[in-house]
Order: C-alpha cells, then sequence, then structure tokens
C-alpha cells in the first residue's frame, strides 16, 4: 500500500462557515489525508463532525475555505468550467438519499446515462451502455425506463452506483451511501460494493459512513472525524483494537 | 358519493370550451355573417333579428360579426401577453434564483418597484406616456405583471437549487445552460403555467378595460373593450349593443378562469391518483 501511487491527497482542507466574526463556524478544520490506488479508506465520525463538509469539497460542489485538494498531484481546488466538468471523469458519487439523487421527471436510465451524453455519446449507444450497468449493478433492463419514484431506495441506490460507474472513475465517493436503507438492503450493497472493488483493482474508494461495522466490513484504512478535526487514523483493524484518541475510544464502546 | 365534475372531467370540459374559443377567434373572419366594419346608417341601432342576432350599433355595422371579429384581437392579444410575461418573468426569476448575490438583489428590487404601483393606474401612466393603442397597453400590462412571474420562479428556482439530484447532475459534468435547461425548468414549470392560466382572464380584463378607456385598441378596430365603451352612451337606448360585447367578455374570462381553476386542482398531487 506504502508504494502505491496517491490518487487523491488533502492538505489543510478547512471550510468556514459565515463570514462574520460572531456566526463564524469551523465544520472542517485544517485536515489532510491521501487516498490511494485501489484502496477503500472509510471516513467515520458522528453527525456534525464535517465528513459531508468535506467529500463536497472535495466533489467540489461546495468551495474550501483554505487548503487544497490534489487529484493525481493535480490542484482541483480552484478550477472553473470546462476544467471542473473534466475532473468528474475522475471523481464520482454516490449519495445518502437514493431517491432524491435522481431528477424526478426523469428516468433512472436518463440520469445513469447523463454523463455519457455529455461525453457526446449518442442516444442510442448510451442506452445500451446504461442497460449493462443496470446489469452489473444487479438491476434488469426494464428499470432503464421507470422514475425514481417507481422503485424502492435500495433499486434505486443500485442506478445511483450505476450512475457512478458509467463514467469509468477512477475515485468512488460513498456518502453515507447505505444509511438510508434498512439493514438487509444495506448487506445487498455493500456486497455489491465489494464485487466492484474485486473487478476493478484501480478503483479507489472513499467511503464516508456513521457505521464501525460496515467501515470494518468493507475498509482497508479509516480515519475518524470528530469536531471538524481528524482526530485518528490507521488501519480499520488497529484502530478498532487499539483506539487512541478519546473520541475513538467512546465510539468503540458506544458499539460495544 | 362520487363527484360527478371530477377534476379529469372539468378539465375536457373546460379545455374543449377554450380550445373552440381559440379556434373561433382564429376562423373569425370566416365565421362572421356579416362584414363587420361595413356601415350601413340607414339601419342603424337595429333591433336584434334574424338578420342581426344582436342587433347593430350606431352606425349599423353588424354586432354579432363585430363581436367575434373582436375575439380575435381580445383573445389573441391577451394569449400573447399572456405568454410574453411568463417567458419573461420566468427567465428573469430563474436568472435570480440561480445567480443569487447582488444580480438577484438588483433584479428582485426592480420587480418590487413594479409591485409598489398599483397595477392598473400604472398600466394608465404608461399607456398615457406611450400614447394609445393596443400594443402600447400589451407593453403597458406585461411592464407591470412580470414581477409576479419572476417571483414563482425564482422562489421555485431556490428550492430547486439545494435538490441532490442537481448536485448527481453537476457530476455528471453537465454544464450550468444544461442543468437549468433540463432540471431545473421542467421541475418549476408546474407552478408558473398554473399562474398564466389563471392569469389569462385576469389579463384579458385588464386589456378590455385599457381599451374602453381609450388606451388600447382605437376604432374601428373591433375589441371588446373598446366596443363597450364607444356604445355605452346608447345603453339606455340600445342596451344590447353594450351588452353583447360585455357578454363576450364575461363568458370568455369565466371558461379562461375555470380552465385555470382546473389545471390548478389537476396539477395539485393530492388530487392525482397513480403514477405520472
Amino acid at each position: 500500500m506504502e508504494q502505491t501511487k496517491k490518487v487523491l491527497e488533502v492538505r489543510n482542507l478547512t471550510k468556514v462557515f459565515g463570514n462574520k466574526q460572531a456566526v463564524k463556524f469551523t465544520a472542517v478544520d485544517h485536515i489532510h489525508f491521501s487516498l490511494y490506488q485501489g484502496e477503500c479508506l472509510g471516513l467515520i465520525g458522528e453527525s456534525g463532525s464535517g465528513k459531508s463538509t468535506t467529500v463536497s469539497m472535495i466533489t467540489r460542489l461546495l468551495d474550501a475555505t483554505e487548503g487544497q485538494i490534489l487529484m493525481n498531484g493535480n490542484d482541483i481546488t480552484h478550477l472553473k468550467g470546462r476544467k471542473l466538468r473534466e475532473v468528474y471523469k475522475e471523481i464520482q458519487m454516490v449519495f445518502q438519499m437514493p431517491t432524491e439523487s435522481f431528477d424526478p421527471r426523469c428516468t433512472l436510465g436518463d440520469g445513469i446515462v447523463e454523463s455519457l451524453r455529455n461525453q457526446g455519446l449518442s442516444k442510442k449507444d448510451a442506452r445500451e451502455e446504461g442497460i449493462k450497468l443496470l446489469k452489473r449493478c444487479g438491476l434488469s433492463e426494464e428499470y432503464f425506463d421507470r422514475y425514481p419514484h417507481e422503485v424502492s431506495g435500495g433499486q434505486c441506490q443500485r442506478a445511483a452506483i450505476a450512475r457512478a460507474l458509467a463514467i469509468h472513475p477512477k475515485i468512488l465517493i460513498f456518502d453515507e451511501a447505505t444509511s438510508a436503507l434498512d439493514v438487509t438492503i444495506q448487506k445487498e450493497i455493500i456486497d455489491l460494493l465489494r464485487e466492484l472493488k474485486q473487478s476493478n483493482q484501480e478503483l479507489s474508494i472513499l467511503f464516508i459512513c456513521h457505521d464501525i461495522a460496515l467501515v470494518q466490513q468493507i475498509c482497508d484504512r479509516v480515519l475518524v472525524m470528530y469536531q471538524g478535526s481528524i482526530v485518528e487514523e490507521g488501519m480499520v483493524d488497529e484502530v478498532i483494537r487499539n483506539p487512541k484518541a478519546a473520541y475513538t475510544m467512546r465510539l468503540m464502546e458506544s458499539v460495544l | 358519493m362520487r363527484n360527478p365534475f371530477t377534476v379529469k372531467r372539468r378539465l375536457i370540459i373546460f379545455g374543449t370550451l377554450a380550445l373552440i374559443l381559440i379556434v373561433c377567434s382564429i376562423f373569425s373572419s370566416y365565421l362572421t355573417p356579416c362584414d363587420p366594419y361595413l356601415q350601413d346608417l340607414s339601419n342603424a341601432k337595429a333591433m336584434p333579428s334574424w338578420a342581426h342576432p344582436f342587433g347593430t350599433d350606431r352606425y349599423g355595422r353588424d354586432m354579432l360579426s363585430r363581436v367575434i371579429i373582436g375575439s380575435r384581437t381580445s383573445i389573441f392579444s391577451t394569449l400573447f401577453l399572456v405568454s410574453i410575461i411568463t417567458m419573461i418573468g420566468s427567465i428573469l426569476g430563474i436568472i435570480a434564483g440561480w445567480c443569487s448575490g447582488w444580480i438577484d438583489t438588483v433584479l428582485m428590487r426592480i420587480s418590487d418597484m413594479f409591485l409598489a404601483f398599483p397595477g392598473l393606474v400604472f398600466a394608465l401612466a404608461i399607456a398615457g406616456v406611450l400614447g394609445g393603442g393596443l400594443h402600447n397597453a400589451i407593453f403597458a400590462l406585461a411592464a407591470i405583471s412580470w414581477p409576479k412571474y419572476a417571483r414563482i420562479a425564482r422562489s421555485q428556482t431556490l428550492a430547486q437549487k439545494e435538490m441532490l439530484y442537481l448536485r448527481a447532475a453537476r457530476l455528471s459534468g453537465s454544464s450550468t445552460a444544461k442543468i437549468i435547461g433540463k432540471h431545473i425548468v421542467p421541475n418549476i414549470m408546474g407552478p408558473i403555467l398554473v399562474t398564466s392560466m389563471l392569469d389569462i382572464g385576469t389579463m384579458m380584463m385588464e386589456l378590455a378595460g385599457l381599451s374602453f378607456l381609450g388606451l388600447g385598441a382605437k376604432p374601428p378596430m373591433a375589441e371588446w373593450g373598446s366596443m363597450m365603451s364607444d356604445t355605452r352612451s346608447l345603453l339606455t337606448i340600445v342596451p344590447w349593443v353594450t351588452l353583447a360585447p360585455g357578454f363576450a367578455i364575461f363568458v370568455s374570462v369565466m371558461i379562461f378562469n375555470l380552465l385555470g381553476d382546473t389545471i390548478r386542482d389537476y396539477a395539485d398531487p393530492k388530487n392525482r391518483r397513480g403514477g405520472v
């Protein structure tokens, strides 16, 4: 792992909300971490700890107050327009709320192939590709023409994973992608994720979660976030067996 | 108890009526029994008869033909006016909602300015400055009516902007123009269209009102409002010449208002069963 390539590096990343001194709130406080090629990195922490803010900044949906985000060594922190859109060929995300992550007026298929269509693929080719992706994520062809409100949350999340995979990204971010689903569906999604990891060794995954058990199942390394800072970092088993930070200890206690 | 006037049935009924009105106004020049502009002074102020079902006005022109030909001016200018304000208002509203910051502030303060004036009075002032005529009346009404649409479009855009699927669209590499065109517009069109349908009746009245005051269509052009105004001095002698265009306004405003109400009910998800 040590010798492999850094696909994503976050340096000193900070997000401060509010611009008046009195109402300033630091959601993410000078964090550093790296994501290596082919690994699955867990990011764990309670709600409000800044996990989602961090990924929003990495995917450039939110501007960072300070710090740098490097993708394959290139600074993407301040890219705009066309150049920023290039970044989205490498990095994709699966959201927490599967149904809300699809436009209610478009079919699941439209959502899945949107990135491919933006690449200039014809409607027919995109459809074929979209159906392949759906099948890879365990959904049949008919789901291509379904609307988001016509399918269950689990099915919708599978479609969302298909959408994220469409453009063959190098980095895949799961932002609490399983927490809105019930336990059995959660397991199915995790199995799918494992399968993806095995079939594509190059894919790096950033797995945001508040459930330590899930992280233990699929992640190689884990970061623990608390009140905007990373309080602990290490191999999953190591962190679970031998937590150092006070917050991680509390977290472990609450699970056991 | 089943309501015989389900939303769907009402939609069909009023939709058909409105369609009949519009089709009639398109083909109005073929439907008039007499020439609406032909004067026949020997037959002025005639009682309603088989030859002239609505009687004739002070120049002996057939009122039925004038009401029919007037529908073109009245209905078409109204539809034109409503579509213009819907488009301009929505575009400005989307821009304001999407860009936020100073663009939003400037656009919204301008719309506040227009909203602060009492509508028809302001339209009167504009029509007064620009002079009479149908075009100026349409312009005056457009100037005071777009802010409502800008407001709706802005608030809807602001709500949509926070939606998760817009983030997903962004991640799929769609440009801002594409996101607005493909995701924002279809999702905010519903309430805007309903408002514009409800506005058709109001705008028809206001346009007729301006014409009645002499600031809209000019004689001899047949327009319902100006026709009523022309003949109002004859109300006690030959009431039908005033009542005929008045009735026409009443009926068409009623139809478009009921259609607008029905569309609003139809668009309300609570009234819809099953999927789309």
